[in-house]
């Protein structure tokens, strides 16, 4: 049952062959169970329980609020959720309670989700790997998985068994494997330069970047203003579209939201792609790009080719200055937006009280770590006055121009560009963290982060099992607003590549419905 | 030292002349300065206001607006930084300083930018203040203002100061130090106020100029009521840059004087900061650029503790705010929402008579003299009190504004009361001036009635008049019979008629007629 896309489940909730406290209960059980893959920070057991009670009270009177109603989700740990604890994986939003909910969190609630709790990250969303948060690294479900550990390399016995895992990937590496382990059906992450794309790709999920502006960022502790979206991870394209659903539209209290109103889609089948014009941007053959992923993405442009759709290989010529670009707007506002954590008004306060600055450094020596520490200062160097102009405003204009090129390539008649969304297949962590952050997150944001620096919406679909028998996905980047076309064109995608079930002992154990439905089975299917 | 000042504004040659006679110098620097330095100091002063929007919330959240209010009780979180908050545009504000722009002649950019500014203060919350420093809303106008020549009000003259331009940012809140216990207490019910910030170019020269600026200003702020504008209530500041240079030469070393909260400080503080840096580089000294504040009970300016060197605010695109879009009748656009939209012109069309022009309608109106407008006007409701007298009286204009500005005002002045404090009411004055225009009454006993009703035991001038027995005596025998009793006293002699008249007066306790009785004893003589 746990394995089920959501919206299957919503079919089962509404005919009442499954209830939503009992939904609640597996979930927060196996939750519990799967504890070690640190996917969680806060679960927020009681208020998951009245609300999936009121669901059910909903149900009961035959009056859902929609097909989110009772579905169990979970949210990154960077979006307020009143009364529960938002911590941003940080020592400086330790206990933090926040009095109000962010609107896409809200949102859900309005519809009857149950929120199951608050997911792991990098600190303040920092990273790639959701490594470096203060509640320590995810793992990898598929770490656990049968085919995983069927392909690795049986290691001496000597050597600790548990030294092979891999990372989710990042930073919203905790509610990519929540969704993976089937402990929610759907779960909230951000995507400022591919945080939710990456952990999607490396944990077998899809990963939804909306258009910016298309979703609220109020309530979102933000990363990236200019860059950050909310981003959606579940099991297949057709939950992400009912997700998006939910959550797009203009929000009065984000002036960055569109003005005009948003409709809510379901997606068709596809059934003739000749109509299609895929881009394959040749940039994206980048250095480090693993063979096995070069394959794969070749095999699906074939896919595509073999359908009757027209691929063309594009070129978005400034996509190499895209990182270290993105590198420079990423540092500078994120100077700026962690200016307000100083030890006043809510988060860590220092004991040291000699004088108000003195404070102000002790507390936020405290309260970040090297990583955020490290961007402040980087930032803060390029706003300086003397270098403003060398620095953040040729990154501006950088920015420009990698917008530009996509608006060229779609002005030409290009409808959707595939690429791969990972460099390789998430690697252990012990082999992850030989590398500093910085390091990493340049690597790993390389083919997702110009999607953000335009604005356009992308997607993971997760499409093979690798080598070591780790999940790869390659990533959709569509039109601005256009994200009906682009999760249309995913779905068929979908369909084709059948992405294996991911084979774990917990959930097995927890749930023996699981296993019987291979495949990702599709709400829209089923209700026709 | 304010009058030697006064003179900079007028001419500069006499700058050398009063500096003669200036106590510091002595008679060997008073050598050389007649040899080597005979050239005059030009003053520049510069000016930095900021007045707080009069709405009802914030400048980008929905707290409400309030002087006084209980600490920390006007804070949403927005204000408060709370992470993940976002700022929202008050279009209320945004239409105060376009209505502003417009009555200062400004170009209202129809895309005006939103930057922040950092800087770590604890009334600070975001680290950062929302500013407009690249692309302001409104830029290059101009303000013009009269003062008078040598405090004579018979002598104004009309100045014009360039204004650079007007940016909307935020306010922050206060912080207060509590130095015996070592604690900085926050209150954050100002933090968010939206302000206008209005930059006068260095286009005045004295105290009294930049005094007369402000005071305009304040008025064109409260006509339009974009600002309440009281000084003493923070809703307007004043910063004065202030150097001084030889003609001809480029401008100064200049400082910046904050800390000044009245017209009549700013007017000081310019004044002394002027002198000030004449003395200190006729002296060899040199002007540090730094920020002063005016100490106005020394009556000057003092460095400001040193904020570590110079800061880097770091400015920065605020990216959660889209470029703020004006339109105009021509580029309205024709689908989209009132409610999202600000149409100049539609303010434009709407805006009322600027304090220019309604000085020169009273002038025109009421036949008044220039200087009478400007003191109608320089007083809150002062104006609409001497129309409403007006309108319910059958005296001249001309001789009503003697009433308001000599009487009511000096009564008001006294008694440190506001127009809308006076106990005497324009339908009560308006009573009494027609009584004396109806010569019911003299005009000396009107003004005991007047103060009488200042009194204001709510009797009417009516009763008062009964009761202090103050009509005019209009009975021809009644007069006569006294002018006979002084008659009889004096023998007729014409040179003492006027004292005649006085002892008529005297006797009739001023109810008399004057013109009746020099009538009447002029008869008597020349029986």
């Amino acid at each position: 049952l746990l394995g089920r896309a959501s919206l299957l489940v919503s079919a089962a909730l509404k005919e009442g062959r499954v209830a939503p406290t009992e939904l609640c209960q597996r979930c927060l059980s196996l939750i519990k169970s799967t504890k070690f893959l640190n996917a969680y920070i806060t679960v927020a057991e009681e208020t998951a329980l009245k609300q999936a009670e009121e669901s059910e009270k909903r149900y009961k009177r035959g009056q859902p609020l929609g097909v989110l109603d009772g579905i169990p989700i979970a949210v990154k740990d960077n979006f307020n959720t009143a009364g529960i604890e938002t911590t941003c994986a940080s020592n400086m939003l330790k206990g933090y309670i926040s009095p109000y909910n962010a609107t896409v969190v809200q949102k859900l609630l309005d519809q009857g989700a149950v929120l199951l709790g608050k997911t792991n990250l990098d600190e303040f969303a920092m990273g790639s790997g959701s490594t470096d948060g203060v509640f320590g690294p995810v793992r990898n479900p598929w770490s656990y998985s049968r085919q995983y550990k069927e392909k690795s390399v049986p290691k001496s016995h000597s050597e600790d068994k548990d030294s092979n895992w891999v990372i989710t990937g990042g930073s919203s590496g905790g509610s990519a494997a929540a969704v993976s382990s089937f402990t929610c059906f759907a779960a909230l992450g951000s995507d400022t330069g591919g945080s939710t794309r990456n952990p999607a790709a490396h944990c077998g999920v899809v990963g939804l970047k909306p258009t910016y502006g298309l979703i609220s960022r109020h309530g979102l502790i933000p990363l990236v203003n200019s860059m950050d979206v909310p981003g959606i991870l579940t099991r297949c394209v057709d939950d992400a579209a009912v997700v998006l659903g939910s959550l797009a539209g203009h929000d009065p209290k984000d002036s960055t939201t569109i003005q005009d109103n948003f409709k809510p889609f379901e997606l068709s089948d596809l059934t003739d792609v000749s109509k299609l014009s895929i881009g394959i941007p040749k940039e994206y053959h980048a250095p480090g790009l693993s063979s096995e992923i070069l394959a794969l993405w070749s095999k699906a442009a074939d896919l595509f080719k073999n359908a009757g759709a027209k691929v063309i290989e594009v070129s978005l010529p400034h996509t190499r200055y895209s990182i270290v670009c993105y590198h420079v707007l990423c540092t500078a506002e994120v100077a700026s937006n962690m200016a307000r954590f100083d030890g006043l008004e809510y988060g860590h306060r220092s004991d040291m009280n000699k004088s108000t600055e003195s404070m102000y450094a002790a507390t936020r020596r405290e309260g970040f770590n090297d990583v955020v520490r490290g961007r402040i200062l980087s930032g803060n160097y390029f706003l300086l006055k003397q270098n403003y102009e060398n620095y953040f405003i040729k990154a501006q204009k950088v920015r420009r121009l990698i917008a530009n090129d996509f608006v060229k390539v779609f002005g030409s008649g290009v409808d959707i560009l595939l690429t791969p969304t990972t460099l390789s297949d998430a690697i252990p962590y012990m082999e992850f963290i030989k590398e500093d952050n910085r390091t990493r997150s340049a690597q790993d944001d390389i083919l997702t982060q110009a999607a953000n620096m335009a604005g356009l919406p992308a997607i993971n679909v997760p499409t093979a099992l690798s080598e070591r028998g780790l999940p790869v996905g390659l990533q959709f980047i569509g039109r601005s607003f256009q994200e009906k076309q682009l999760l249309t064109v995913a779905k068929w995608f979908e369909k084709q590549v059948k992405f294996p079930m991911i084979q774990l002992d917990e959930v097995k154990r927890h749930d023996h419905g699981v296993f019987q439905h291979q495949k990702s089975a599709s709400f829209l299917e089923h209700r026709t | 030292m304010s009058g030697s000042v006064l003179q900079y504004c007028s001419t500069t040659f006499a700058i050398t002349l009063c500096l003669w006679g200036h106590p510091y110098l002595n008679s060997i620097f008073l050598l050389f300065f007649f040899f080597f330095s005979l050239t005059p100091w030009v003053p520049v002063v510069g000016l930095e206001i900021h007045a707080q929007i009069s709405s009802n919330s914030k400048l980008f959240s929905g707290s409400q607006v309030q002087f006084a209010a209980p600490p920390n009780s006007l804070v949403s979180f927005f204000d408060a930084s709370l992470p993940g908050t976002l700022p929202v545009l008050n279009r209320r504000c945004v239409e105060a300083a376009v209505m502003t722009g417009l009555a200062l002649n400004c170009s209202i950019n129809k895309k005006s930018l939103f930057d922040r500014k950092h800087y770590f203060y604890a009334d600070l919350p975001a680290g950062y203040q929302i500013t407009q420093q690249r692309v302001p809303i409104a830029v290059n106008g101009s303000l013009s203002y009269s003062l008078c020549i040598d405090n004579k009000m018979s002598q104004m003259v009309t100045k014009t100061v360039r204004i650079k331009q007007i940016q909307l940012e935020q306010d922050s809140g206060k912080s207060l130090h509590d130095d015996v216990r070592s604690q900085t207490l926050v209150d954050l019910n100002r933090a968010g106020v939206g302000l206008m910030e209005v930059v006068m170019e260095p286009d005045m020269c004295c105290g009294e100029e930049a005094a007369a600026a402000v005071r305009e200003l304040q008025l064109i702020l409260q006509t339009l009521g974009s600002s309440q504008a009281v000084m003493a209530e923070g809703q307007l500041r004043v910063d004065a840059n202030v150097s001084v240079h030889h003609p001809g030469e480029p401008y100064g070393v200049r400082t910046e004087v904050k800390n000044i909260n009245s017209i009549r400080f700013l007017a000081k503080a310019v004044d002394y900061e002027i002198e000030r840096q004449i003395e200190e580089l006729e002296s060899g000294g040199t002007i540090l650029n730094e920020t002063r504040a005016f100490d106005s009970k020394l009556g000057c300016t003092v460095p400001m503790r040193d904020k570590e060197g110079k800061q880097d605010y770091r400015f920065m695109p605020e990216p959660n705010l889209p470029p703020l879009i004006l339109y105009n009748a021509r580029s309205l656009p024709a689908n989209m929402n009132h409610q999202q939209v600000v149409n100049i012109d539609w303010i434009h069309e709407r805006l009322p008579d600027l304090p220019s022009v309604k000085r020169a309608k009273l002038v025109e109106q009421y036949g008044i003299l220039p200087e009478h407008s400007f003191t109608l006007l320089n007083e809150a409701g002062l104006t609409e009190f001497f129309e409403d007298v007006i309108k319910q009286t059958q005296m001249k204009p001309k001789k009503v504004i003697g009433w308001i500005l000599n009487d009511l005002l000096s009564y008001l002045k006294q008694h440190s009361l506001t127009v809308k404090e006076s106990p005497v009411s324009s339908f009560l004055l308006a009573d009494l001036l027609n009584r004396l225009e109806k010569k019911e009454i003299s005009s000396t006993a009107a003004k005991q009635v007047f103060a009488e009703l200042w009194k204001g035991e709510g009797k009417t001038p009516l009763e008062i008049v009964k009761e202090k027995k103050l009509q005019l005596i209009q009975d021809q025998e009644d007069l006569e019979r006294i002018c006979q009793a002084v008659m009889a006293i004096k023998s007729g002699n014409r040179k003492v008629l006027n004292k005649l008249i006085g002892l008529v007066q005297r006797e009739t306790q001023g109810r008399s007629n004057p013109v009746l009785v020099k009538q009447l004893l002029e008869k008597k003589l020349s029986e």
